[in-house]
């Protein structure tokens, strides 16, 4: 299945891009989206402990089942205000 | 105008304040600025440049002002956050908390801000004399009630 990642800030200027198209297998958390990434983009694995994630724009925990066409969203340490 | 938003136009408090304003039982209006400063960590700053995940960051917002509502039952409230290129000056979010007493107002409008600092997904990347960094403040997690009652705590200091 096929899904989307969105990344920003840091995360972004990792990846090069704020959008990106990611293969996945059924049954796959936001973790296996997470590790996948931090392969392809080892300086993120310094984010491991520090990062949020968003299923289709809402908090969802690293444990969550993900599916087809799903937004996958990863949040450096927020910084607004 | 909606009580929340996520704009990259200039700030307005007068239209928030006319959003909660009710002009019968409300006793109090507090308001609440945040102004890009031209330093940080002994940096000189140059601009600021905000980020957001906007469906997100809108839900996060409402989310706030819904906590707030409940926690000083009978404010109302509005916060908008401005996005994109900022400088030295500009309004990077402005708040405004109406409610009858002035407690429950001035309570709530710094609730908001703190809140905002820990969950709201947006992001500054500051730019400096001698480069540009990404700001990262709190891993956002709007389960940590821990983080909440600090909000909390730091609203009625």
């Amino acid at each position: 299945m096929r899904v989307t990642v969105r990344l920003f800030a840091r995360l972004r200027d990792i990846a090069g891009a704020g959008d990106l198209s990611r293969e996945a297998e059924p049954g796959a958390t936001v973790h296996d989206v997470w590790r996948a990434l931090v392969l392809d983009f080892p300086d993120m694995a310094r984010y491991e402990s520090s990062v949020s994630s968003a299923v289709n724009a809402d908090y969802a925990r690293m444990t969550v089942t993900i599916a087809d066409g799903d937004e996958i969203a990863f949040l450096p340490p927020v910084s607004g205000g | 105008m909606t009580p929340v938003s996520v704009t990259t136009s200039v700030l307005e408090l007068e239209r928030l304040i006319e959003s909660v304003s009710n002009s019968g039982s409300d006793g109090a209006i507090a308001t609440f600025i945040g102004v890009v400063r031209d330093n940080n960590l002994n940096r000189r700053v140059l601009h600021l440049e905000y980020e957001a995940y906007e469906p997100m960051a809108i839900k996060a917002l409402e989310q706030i002002c819904r906590e707030a509502g409940s926690e000083w039952p009978g404010t109302r409230l509005a916060v908008h956050h401005r996005i994109g290129k900022l400088t030295i000056g500009e309004a990077s979010i402005v708040i405004a908390a109406a409610s009858p007493h002035r407690a429950a107002a001035f309570a709530a409008c710094r609730y908001v801000i703190e809140r905002v600092k820990q969950i709201v997904p947006i992001w500054k990347h500051e730019f400096f004399e001698g480069g540009e960094v990404w700001i990262e403040g709190a891993t956002a997690n709007p389960e940590d009630e821990a983080a909440r009652l600090e909000a909390v705590r730091r609203a009625c200091a």
